[in-house]
């Protein structure tokens, strides 16, 4: 049986306790008409010799492509040690820290998580992290709603700039509840947000502005132009950024001339020591000024003492969360990705700051020898001008999708297509390089496509 | 057995209602209900100048086990909202009726206001709570 | 337990790293394009330590934990069972591991196999017509059900029905989640056999009812014995059933929702289907419906085409979707996890799941009676989980569940439980699990029965506990007045 210790023995002296003479006897509550007569749809159990067979075959089947697609996951080295004391049973297999006295060393790693972030961000202040990095730009609208008391528009500007499916992940999540999740176009030139196209909302009762850095076509955006203006108008400030990124790039909370940054920093914490494993589970990270911390929502653990006066971490700020105030809640979130923010928190750890800085100045050197090399081909050119970090857009001169199929075929993915997204930028393709690409690995990619297009073109 | 002060009035929220000499009334919530709470970690009080309807949540009292919305129980405007409870909230739990006061508004004249009873009536009120 | 540890910064030196872990430097010149009003000026603070220093720190701090590992975790409603080692080697081989979400489906068969067999799997043990499984927790999919009972209202027209009935006894979850919705929540009693109130049922269904949201076995460790009754209700007024699947485990195999009446469900995966609770997540909350809620469900999910290919339907093959909940597809480790575990299940072990379940928690409520305690439902048969209520000790003893709850951490055991249904005044909500031997049960039945004498003979003992963890009980109204929520350099 799986995983069930007991011998016929103890089910008969536990029925004896019990005073009963069958465990059926035990479900005579339950209407008869409601049992379930029998599971065919479901297939007879497996051990483990052979689940383990049948998940390697199906691994073998899916193999190892040469990825270059980036577009919201990103490949990055993990350390060894990290997801080795991850899976540690005492992490692994620990419960959310309600009990804080038998949760210290959970509590801890939160606490030294919240630590790292905030600072990373350049805010004050983090909570233990939200499901992914699209519900966080959604609990951020929501929390901006609540912040921002000066506007009662529940309308949200989120530039076509912004990853697509974090969009649509707000407008699922929140749309709901009344809020409007409105456009803004992007310069075609640089592929960044126009500040010509917000001047049509100035005047306009807007609650936030989502500025995602770098944005979803890699491409760096203006970010102090573009938070001076959401603050001359009352507009709070959402940031959504890469964390690798900000090993390099001045953080929100550096944003803007007037010394205020970003209002609410959130962002896909999986390039932080989470495998891409078919996109998820990620972790989402938020961050703020302490002025806001009430409006924030999910899980928040502060440091205390005990009775002994010794110091001790415990959750806080519980009184926000759904289990307290039932319909009246910040969200009815009732979760964080405590083990991913584990892993996260072990990488910047073993990684510290120079590691990151490194990895990303890697990833930046690998992405523009990626780009170099593939426009050096004829027929390939970028989309935009403009510095870009980690991933850019390219142009072919023909159909993408034929080109892409052929590159897997080979072993290579050569990178996102982008008609169905943004067809208005022809025959695109986002291509990403990390540091874990190597001048080989894209010389074995232009050599691929240079064979892709040619059997392209033969067909 | 909490404390209710004979001279003023109370909603069936727990909120307590006190008219001052120069026509604006000052409002908070009943030893009851601060004892219900435990202590306070966090008070949040509206600005002077904010309209409130009747019945509109106007301030916010937060323990660690529980947050509650407080009710305006008029229609007005804030003349004053408690300035000390932001460093102080146990100053509610002290002293409910005195220090801890939330909030002043001014009344809108001939505007309806919330059912409110006497001290004896809230009295009773709290009797069949079970309180 | 061990003595506790210092925060990690406190052993940071300047300069000190995992320098095996750094890439190559790279020369300035690669960086140079990045506009000066761009850069990072001050580095983050990150701790500065060696690869050794680093994994001594976190392996200290994992050896502070409570885990299902290392302790018995009676949780009622967490279902905190053992979490097969299997699951976690499998799910992580690294072809699983290293696949991007957006690679294309002709390098994702294997991956997609396993999540179509899991689909089909849920389906049947629940009774449902079709399930997606991009929830990334029990809350998400909770979120995702009710969002789907508005949007097939909506799309009959029927604009009306923003009614969410509620019964008090609901996880917090569940209004929380209404209002998310954009409903209003009308919160029902329960009678005190723990069974709804029909006439209260009866009263507050009209053409306002959106639908109801019903655990089953009820958060009260009973089981809803009018079930069909209460669906006939709903469903005549025009409203929806929703299940939280919280409590799938007493009645895995043995009972589906589906055939109760239910519309719509979520599951838990991390609670019946055994994913690790990770210190608080990553959990996944799949979500099953009947046929006329399935044009409704999350995307993306997978379908299958002629030749066993697999691949994502989408908003295009579902455009009356509620749509994207995930910026992927969910949280696939975790789906993985989930499908290996089903698959060494079997047919036959569902059923065995919720036998044992219920066997072990009929049990331990036998034993805890005869020790004196007092059930807060003594004529009912405990489902998976049970209620003792601790109001007489309180009244008697002046000793609080509370204090029996931080006590048995002392005694090498989790607390139940404690404080939740709100409804029965200091209860302990208990639940073991099928994967607990007798022999866990009885030492725990022991540790009770100690602790009663002792708030009998030593009161101060229990309401000061625990004594031998890391930290005794902490200062909460501190934690909550006096923010400290990030260390900071002291000079």
């Amino acid at each position: 049986m799986a995983f069930i210790p007991h011998t016929s023995a103890d089910v008969e002296s536990m029925l004896a306790t019990i005073g009963v003479s069958s465990i059926e006897q035990l479900f005579d509550e339950i209407p008869a008409s409601l049992r379930v007569k029998s599971l065919d749809g479901v297939p007879v159990a497996l051990n483990e010799m052979q689940i383990g067979r049948l998940m390697s075959e199906r691994a073998r089947a899916d193999g190892h492509p040469l990825c270059f697609i980036g577009a919201g996951a990103y490949e990055h080295h993990i350390p060894a040690a990290v997801w080795a004391v991850t899976t540690r049973g005492e992490f692994y297999s620990a419960y959310t820290p309600y009990q804080a006295e038998a949760s210290q060393g959970t509590l801890q790693l939160i606490y030294e998580y919240q630590t790292m972030m905030a600072s990373l961000t350049g805010m004050e202040v983090s909570n233990a992290s939200l499901y992914d990095g699209a519900s966080a730009v959604a609990e951020a609208s929501l929390m901006a709603v609540r912040a921002n008391r000066k506007s009662k528009s529940l309308r949200i500007l989120v530039p076509r700039t912004v990853n697509p499916q974090y969009r649509r992940v707000a407008v699922a999540t929140a749309g709901n509840q009344g809020l409007r999740f409105e456009d803004v176009p992007f310069a075609t030139d640089g592929g960044v947000i126009s500040l010509d196209a917000l001047k049509k909302f100035e005047g306009e009762d807007i609650t936030a502005l989502v500025i995602q850095q770098p944005n979803f076509f890699g491409q760096l955006e203006d970010v102090d132009a573009l938070t001076d203006w959401a603050h001359a108008h009352g507009i709070f400030v959402i940031a959504s950024v890469n964390p690798t990124s900000l090993a390099l790039l001045k953080p929100p909370g550096e944003w803007g001339t007037t010394g205020k940054g970003a209002d609410i920093v959130v962002g896909e914490g999986q390039p932080l020591g989470v495998p891409l494993s078919s996109g998820g589970p990620y972790f989402g990270f938020m961050t703020t000024r302490m002025e806001y911390v009430r409006q924030m929502p999910g899980r928040i653990v502060g440091r205390t003492v005990d009775l002994s006066g010794r110091e001790g971490f415990t959750l806080t700020l519980q009184a926000r969360e759904q289990h307290i105030r039932r319909a009246k809640a910040t969200s009815n979130i009732c979760t964080n990705q405590g083990l991913l923010v584990t892993a996260a928190t072990i990488y910047m750890s073993v990684m510290g700051p120079v590691g990151l800085e490194r990895t990303a100045a890697a990833s930046h050197a690998r992405a523009q020898e990626l780009v170099s090399a593939l426009t050096a081909v004829k027929g390939v050119r970028r989309a935009f001008a403009g510095p870009f970090f980690h991933e850019a857009v390219v142009l072919f001169d023909r159909p993408v999708a034929p080109i892409l199929a052929s590159l897997a075929s080979r072993g290579i993915l050569g990178g996102l297509d982008l008609s169905e997204l943004y067809p208005e930028l022809g025959y695109a393709v986002l291509v990403c390089a990390t540091e874990t690409k190597t001048t080989s690995d894209i010389q074995s990619y232009v050599t691929a496509l240079g064979e892709a297009s040619a059997a392209v073109r033969a067909a | 057995m909490s404390n209710v002060p004979p001279d003023l009035r109370y909603t069936k929220t727990h909120e307590w209602v006190r008219t001052l000499q120069d026509g604006t009334v000052e409002i908070g919530i009943t030893d009851h209900a601060q004892h219900a709470l435990g202590d306070l970690v966090f008070v949040e009080v509206p600005e002077s100048g904010r309209t409130v309807a009747l019945g509109e949540p106007c301030a916010v009292v937060e323990s660690v086990k529980a947050a509650s919305d407080v009710y305006s129980p008029v229609a007005g405007v804030v003349a004053a909202g408690n300035p000390a409870l932001a460093a102080e909230p146990e100053a509610l739990n002290n002293d409910p009726y005195g220090k801890g006061w939330l909030m002043r508004l001014q009344p809108t004249k001939g505007a309806a206001t919330a059912e409110l009873m006497s001290a004896a009536d809230y009295q009773k009120l709290l009797q069949t709570e079970g309180a | 337990m061990r003595a506790q540890e210092k925060v990690i910064f406190e052993y940071s030196h300047p300069g000190r790293g995992a320098t095996d872990q750094w890439p190559q430097e790279v020369p300035p010149s690669a960086t140079a394009d990045l506009p000066q009003h761009l850069k990072r000026g001050k580095r983050p603070l990150l701790p500065e330590v060696s690869e050794l220093e680093a994994v001594r720190h976190f392996t200290r701090l994992s050896q502070l934990n409570f885990s299902i590992d290392t302790h018995f975790y009676p949780l009622g409603s967490c279902t905190m069972k053992y979490n097969p080692k299997a699951c976690n080697q499998y799910a992580m081989l690294p072809e699983f591991l290293g696949r991007h979400p957006l690679a294309p489906e002709t390098h994702g068969q294997g991956f997609l196999a396993c999540m179509y067999e899991l689909q089909e799997m849920l389906k049947e043990v629940t009774g449902m017509q079709a399930v997606a499984l991009s929830p990334m927790a029990g809350a998400h999919g909770e979120f995702a059900g009710v969002a789907m009972i508005r949007a097939y209202h909506r799309s009959r027209g029927d604009l009306a029905r923003n009614e969410i009935i509620v019964p008090e006894a609901a996880h917090g979850t569940n209004p929380a989640t209404a209002t998310m919705c954009g409903c209003v929540v009308r919160e029902i009693p329960v009678n005190e056999e723990g069974d709804i109130e029909l006439d209260a049922l009866k009263a507050v269904v009209g053409p306002n009812t959106a639908g109801i949201m019903l655990t089953n076995p009820s958060t009260l460790g009973v089981f809803e014995r009018r079930i069909e009754e209460v669906a006939r209700i709903v469903h005549s007024a025009g409203g929806l059933l929703y299940y939280d699947g919280a409590n799938l485990n007493a009645i895995l195999g043995k009972v589906r929702p589906g055939d109760m009446g239910f519309d719509v469900i979520h599951m838990n995966l991390h609670k019946t289907f055994s994913t690790p609770h990770g210190g608080g997540g990553p959990g996944a909350g799949a979500v099953g419906v009947s046929a006329r809620l399935r044009p409704f469900l999350p995307t993306p999910i997978v379908g299958v085409e002629e030749g066993n290919r697999y691949r994502w339907l989408t908003e295009k093959d579902l455009p009356q979707s509620i749509g994207r909940l995930s910026g992927f597809m969910g949280n696939a480790g975790v789906l993985l996890r989930a499908y290996i575990y089903m698959r060494m299940l079997g047919r036959e072990g569902m059923s065995q799941v919720g036998e044992f379940a219920t066997l072990n928690a009929n049990y331990l409520l036998t034993r805890l009676k005869q020790a004196g305690f007092d059930a807060a439902y003594p004529s009912r048969r405990a489902s998976h989980e049970f209620i003792v209520t601790l109001k007489r000790q309180a009244r008697e003893l002046d000793v609080t569940t509370m204090d029996f709850a931080k006590r048995l951490l002392d005694h090498g055991f989790h607390a139940p439980t404690t404080y939740f249904p709100l409804l029965v005044p200091e209860c302990l909500l208990i639940e073991p699990t099928e994967t607990e031997s007798k022999d866990v049960l009885d030492q725990f039945v022991t540790a009770m029965t100690q602790i009663l004498a002792e708030a009998q003979q030593e009161p101060e003992r229990v309401t000061s506990a625990p004594h031998t963890m890391p930290v005794r009980r902490l200062d909460d109204v501190r934690a909550a007045k006096q923010l400290d929520l990030r260390w900071k350099p002291t000079a």
